[in-house]
């Protein structure tokens, strides 16, 4: 007990007992000791050389990106919009596939728990685990090199993203609402249009808003796998070492991100 | 304005000319002046947004004053740097609406967190606080009945348990003075009275001056000795409790039945322990 | 509708849901411009649909290269990549999250001063904008390929997550609770240890676990880029076709986020 009883009848208090000291402070070493031979193991095949030559390689670098090719721009418009589309088809396409399977996934809706839930929650790891530039390696084998893949990718990675937040939302949902509908005498397709559709329809606007926002940063990497985008011309500017380039199309990245990080902080707001 | 540098003996707190203009241009006090003296429980009564938290705020700067001057004990508050502010604000005890504790701490935490000002950061952080801190903890805590919830967290107590645990927090710093804020909001009436009693009684044993905002009218009668009515951040009455008649508190809230309100006051006689 | 029922004997009064934008020319306007919009976007993906068609095909025999999964014959390079991810992973969480807490801090409106608050504000949005590929790839420029650019690359990634998530925490305290703590002349510190930490401890600590796990799926990925880790061994694998390899490394990434997400959540439900 943190109160103790010294001899004179004063009361001590400590906010742990001894054991307990001894343990936190044990559970802090071993932490910081996992760190530092973590560090340790990347600092072995890591050549400090080149570390140390980062400030001049950085400064390089920099040399290198400046000025800007403004001219470039021209030739990334289409990338550009094709990326736009991936993410945003992608998300469609996650959108299609994701409800049904967050419906099916939350215990509250789902038609089985026995088969129906724990394959729907598979579904949504599973997609979840194989981060999108992974789906675009396998699809652009399948589907050649394009934005197909690049849409598939999305589309397959937020799969897994819109079902468990939206079956999370699904499952938090007031069941008050839903034994008021219930008790009308309506039907199973009826309580769910009126009793759970109405208040889950912020959180899945919400979270549909989001995920496009995050797609939008994902489509502009996919083309270094060759999904499409504007990362097919990135990969091609480092390539051939074309870094006044790729300072243009970081810029177009920056700009594009921002703007679309902007428009999902309006429509979230909007909508809750 | 213009008060006097050295304050005759026995006088509190002096607050003259005290004026607060928020950033949003509201004007919360005007020209406010008011002296405490020494061991006198006054309460401060007036309709929300009078300005009774603005006023106790700016007694020790949780809100800064536009204009005016504070006064505890001779030491003018109003003209401190930051770390003379803390360590006046040390002799200034404070208990919150709502209770205000850090409610995932333990009751002692909570208590101890009175003696922030007196040590050092490292010390405060690991919780290693002098044994007699400890032991005037250990006092208080049982004085007020909780000494056997010292490991409870904060969040874990009733209402009117850890408003004495708020009370104790703000008597461990040893203050000169109580600043107390609507202390019976959100507890229920019999509650509210122990409370009041609980405030009114320490005061008594230590000699503390306090200033109590407080909505309840007749609490307000029961337990002060002075009442003070504040409208749109003026002093409208200031003078013994049973000064306030109807017209009073007519200027203070405006037109209203007063009478119900009144003869609650004359059945206060009936008494319960205070915890 | 049903309304009229209630009126029997006024006038007729019709009702129909009221729409979600009240204006009609808005409404259709909107309409119009996302159909055309998901017009535009399809006709100009310029997908090759022989070359999609073809691919199912392909995918069949693809999968088939899938199986079975083969852990032996790359035994070492999968072991050495897991191990540069892990390593990877812990330091940079580790790094972040010390590193994020100031500027957490420092971000928050409630406790700090205007220019301190842009500064970090600018932190948070520079680290957040850029996908972490397009960062590692800076990085790898820097300091050469290897997990040491992996691990810069996450650590400066969390560092915007958990400074972003962490501010917003500290600016939704109950502000009556650090009032009090200030009220007992509390220094600045003291108040950020009693009256802050408390309140924001549980959040830090889910946002950790959570970070953590992402920063592990990332690690998986970076390799790609030549940021070391097991994205390395998988995209080798690939180059080489050695498909059987990538499955069994995929699935040891699956296998690992999944027990991530379940330790993750677990200890995020125990410190609320």
């Amino acid at each position: 007990m943190p109160v103790a009883v010294r001899g004179g009848g004063e009361k001590l208090w400590m906010r742990r007992t001894r054991a307990g000291d001894i343990v936190a402070w044990f559970g802090w070493l071993v932490g910081v000791a996992i760190v530092v031979a973590s560090f340790e193991l990347i600092s072995q095949v890591t050549i400090w050389a080149f570390v140390w030559d980062a400030p001049a390689q950085g400064a390089d670098l920099i040399g290198r990106m400046f000025p800007p090719r403004w001219s470039y721009a021209s030739q990334l418009w289409k990338p550009m919009w094709d990326t736009i589309n991936m993410a945003t088809l992608g998300t469609g396409l996650a959108v299609l596939l994701g409800v049904p399977v967050a419906f099916l996934a939350a215990h509250n809706t789902t038609p089985s728990v026995v088969f129906v839930r724990p394959t729907a929650i598979f579904v949504i790891v599973f997609s979840r685990s194989i981060n999108s530039l992974i789906w675009a390696l396998l699809l652009v084998v399948v589907f050649g090199p394009g934005t197909l893949a690049g849409i598939l990718s999305i589309g397959l990675r937020s799969i897994g993203f819109i079902g468990k937040l939206l079956y999370e939302a699904i499952e938090e949902i007031d069941t008050t609402q839903v034994e008021a509908i219930t008790a009308t005498g309506a039907g199973r397709g009826q309580v769910l249009a009126w009793g759970i559709v109405p208040q889950i329809m912020p959180a899945f606007a919400g979270i549909t808003v989001f995920r496009w926002d995050i797609n939008i940063r994902e489509a502009t990497v996919l083309g270094l796998v060759g999904a499409g985008g504007i990362g097919m011309q990135l990969q091609a500017s480092i390539n051939v070492l074309a870094w006044p380039q790729v300072t243009v199309i970081f810029a177009l990245i920056l700009v594009t991100v921002l703007a679309s990080e902007w428009l999902s902080a309006r429509v979230r707001h909007a909508v809750i | 304005m213009g008060a006097a540098e050295t304050p005759p003996p026995g006088l509190m707190l002096q607050i003259s000319g005290l004026t607060k203009r928020y950033a949003t241009g509201d004007l919360a006090l005007t020209d406010v002046s008011l002296t405490v003296p020494d061991g006198q429980v006054m309460a401060l009564i007036g309709p929300s947004g009078a300005g009774k938290s603005t006023l106790i705020r700016c007694v020790n700067r949780l809100v800064e004053p536009t204009g005016g001057k504070v006064v505890l004990n001779g030491d003018d508050i109003t003209a401190l740097g930051q770390g003379a502010l803390r360590r006046a604000r040390r002799r200034m005890g404070m208990i919150f609406q709502e209770y205000a504790l850090v409610e995932r701490l333990s009751v002692m935490e909570n208590v101890l967190s009175g003696r922030l000002g007196y040590v050092g950061f490292w010390r405060s952080y690991f919780r290693r606080f002098p044994q007699a801190d400890i032991t005037e903890a250990f006092r208080l805590l049982a004085r007020v009945g909780l000494d056997h919830m010292v490991d409870k967290r904060a969040d874990a107590l009733s209402g009117g348990q850890r408003q004495r645990v708020g009370i104790v927090r703000a008597l461990m710093q040893n203050p000169e003075l109580l600043l107390v804020d609507e202390p019976t909001a959100s507890l229920d009436p019999k509650t509210s009275r122990q409370i009041m009693r609980l405030v009114v009684e320490l005061c008594g044993e230590r000699g503390l001056a306090a200033i109590i905002n407080i909505h309840d009218v007749a609490l307000a009668q029961a337990f002060a000795q002075r009442i003070v009515g504040l409208q749109g951040g003026r002093i409208v009455y200031d003078g013994p409790p049973d000064g306030l008649t109807a017209e009073v508190l007519t200027t203070i809230y405006g037109e209203e039945d007063w009478s119900k309100t009144m003869s609650k006051v004359e059945e206060d006689a009936e008494t319960e322990p205070a915890v | 509708m049903e309304a009229s029922i209630a009126l029997s004997g006024g006038p007729i009064r019709r009702w129909r849901p009221k729409p979600l934008i009240e204006n009609p020319w808005t409404r259709y306007a909107v309409y119009l411009a996302a159909i055309l919009y998901a017009g535009i976007a399809f006709g100009t993906l310029d997908i090759n649909w022989a070359r999609a068609a073809e691919g199912f095909e392909r995918g069949g025999r693809f999968i088939a290269g899938f199986f079975p999964p083969d852990f032996v014959s790359k035994r070492v390079e999968i072991t050495e990549g897991l191990i540069e991810s892990i390593t990877m992973t812990v330091v940079s969480t580790a790094i972040g999250i010390v590193l994020s807490i100031p500027v957490a801090l420092g971000a928050a409106r409630n406790l700090a001063p205007l220019p301190i608050y842009l500064f970090c504000r600018a932190i948070i949005a520079l680290s957040r904008t850029f996908q972490e590929i397009i960062i590692a790839i800076v990085f790898v420029a820097m300091v050469g390929f290897g997990p040491l650019a992996g691990m810069l690359t996450l650590a400066f990634a969390t560092i915007g997550f958990m400074a972003k998530l962490l501010a917003e925490d500290i600016e939704d305290i109950e502000v009556a609770q650090a009032e009090a703590v200030r009220a007992t002349g509390a220094s600045w510190f003291q108040l950020l240890a009693w009256g802050i930490q408390p309140q924001v401890l549980p959040r830090l600590i889910g946002l950790s676990a959570y970070r953590l796990d992402i920063n592990f799926r990332e690690s998986a990925v970076l390799g790609l880029v030549g940021a070391g880790g097991i994205g390395d061994t998988l995209n080798n694998s690939f180059e080489r076709y050695e498909f059987d390899t990538a499955a069994a490394i995929m699935l040891i990434i699956i296998i690992i986020v999944m027990g991530c997400e379940y330790s993750s959540s677990w200890i995020r439900r125990r410190v609320q």
